[in-house]
């Protein structure tokens, strides 16, 4: 057995979990699909001494609209969501999104709740997330609350939930019909983290567009908005030129094993002409 | 009921099993070294290879990604199971055929994972097959002659005449093409 002992408890509702979390003297991780935390610990990058398992708990499987946002439950898994004729109307981003994350067994277990949790930098859903001006709801001691996504990813594997809070489930506003979204990543094999990848949400207004938001990943601790060159495309979504050189000013990625940041910059150029053809198609 | 070792109770290929597990213990683990049935190997351990891939509720899961204890209650179905009910059995043979293996070790994950896009009806795509296939790692063939395989299965279930084409093994004449 290659991880590091620990102890196991089920969880039967979101008040046990917590109270789970909260009784630990040590170190306790919410599992949920388990799909990058079970590899930490067979490769013992984290040695917890209690594993909070939260699959049994009721209520967190759902995706429903409500008070105007589409609610994603925690425990909802990656190829739930990947059929939901819900995401796909009202969140076409994160449809967009789903078939890149991972391979069609890891789909079947890993939830979306802890894609957001483990907050890895170079997942896709956190961008998608904070493209989305989305919002993550979280229980703990102190009962329920609710974090905007930009305020929530604050560092490397770092969010705003504490080690006795349960992530219960991600919330983004519906799209509407002048909703544009953008979607593209490289990765050296399908369903791998990216290297470098880009998320995108804007409103088409006339022949312009407004609002667009530009999120990426794999460049950075965090899901890392490009606002130079979301100014650039809202003044002239047509030259994308400018845009791409605007990023200068937004990315400063870390060279990583997967690509120098000499390659990430020159990659987050060409992910931004696709996508910001992505965000004007349908203009004429 | 919190604890380092648990029993739990479980369905492995049609018959059930109550066995006590330590909470550390993988589901590929629990497989192989409880109940014996090896066909489901251990490859990479952290989700990258899929040679572990086996069924858990009827759906395609990494063993190495799944804690044994997780599985009190479940329906697990490894390669040993799946291929004595005789449901992949056009598969495996198209695998033999297409010459889709070599050493072996990336097979029972490669039939299972091939089982499920099949399972979904329909001829698919061999970018689609090659998306489904993208979690598993093979280190023979080049993959080209598990697509293959794949491709001619999903015709023949599909009662579509075999491809013919340049590049492609002709239906009954394995040794050529290739």
């Amino acid at each position: 057995m290659k991880p590091a002992a620990f102890a196991y408890a089920k969880a039967f509702s979101l008040d046990h979990a917590i109270e789970l979390l909260g009784g630990a003297s040590a170190e306790a991780r919410v599992l949920a699909g388990g799909q990058s935390l079970i590899a930490t610990l067979n490769m013992r990058l984290s040695s917890p001494d209690l594993l909070v398992d939260i699959n049994a708990v009721p209520g967190l499987d759902g995706i429903a609209v409500k008070d105007g946002m589409l609610e994603i439950g925690a425990l909802v898994r990656h190829a739930q969501a990947e059929r939901s004729d819900l995401v796909a109307r009202y969140a076409p981003l994160i449809a967009m999104a789903l078939p890149h994350i991972g391979h069609a067994a890891i789909r079947n277990r890993g939830t979306i709740g802890g894609s957001i949790a483990f907050a890895d930098p170079a997942a896709e859903l956190p961008a998608c997330l904070v493209a989305l001006g989305g919002e993550v709801s979280l229980a703990g001691p102190d009962g329920r609350r609710s974090v905007a996504a930009e305020q929530f990813f604050r560092g490397l594997f770092e969010t705003a939930l504490s080690p006795r809070d349960v992530l219960t489930a991600i919330r983004v506003p519906l799209a509407t019909r002048d909703s544009r979204f953008g979607f593209a990543e490289f990765s050296r094999r399908h369903g791998d983290y990216a290297m470098v990848g880009l998320a995108a949400q804007a409103r088409a207004e006339g022949d312009g567009l407004r609002a667009i938001r530009l999120v990426y990943f794999g460049v950075g601790a965090t899901p890392v908005r490009a606002r130079n060159a979301e100014a650039a495309l809202a003044a002239d979504p047509l030259r994308i030129a400018a845009a791409a050189s605007a990023l200068a000013r937004d990315l400063d990625p870390p060279d990583d094993l997967q690509a120098s940041a000499a390659v990430k910059k020159h990659l987050a150029g060409v992910l931004l002409e696709r996508v910001a053809q992505q965000l004007m198609a349908g203009h004429t | 009921m919190s604890g380092h070792s648990h029993e739990i109770r479980l369905t492995v290929n049609g018959e059930e099993f109550c066995e006590s597990v330590e909470a550390r213990q993988t589901l590929v683990e629990f497989v192989r070294e409880n109940l014996g049935l090896t066909g489901s190997h251990i490859g990479c351990e952290h989700g990258v290879c899929g040679a572990c891939t086996l069924l858990l509720d009827g759906a395609i899961v990494r063993g190495c990604l799944m804690l044994a204890v997780q599985c009190d209650r479940a329906r697990v179905d490894t390669i040993e199971g799946v291929a004595d009910s005789g449901t992949i059995a056009d598969l495996q043979q198209a695998f033999a055929t297409r010459n889709a293996l070599q050493c072996g070790f990336c097979t029972p994950g490669m039939l299972l994972t091939a089982a499920q896009l099949l399972d979904e009806g329909g001829v698919p795509s061999r970018a689609k097959i090659r998306a489904q296939l993208s979690g598993n790692y093979c280190r023979c063939t080049g993959y080209q002659a598990i697509v293959d395989a794949i491709e001619t299965v999903a015709r023949a279930r599909a009662k579509i005449p075999p491809l013919q084409g340049k590049g492609r093994i002709a239906e009954g004449d394995p040794g050529r093409g290739r």
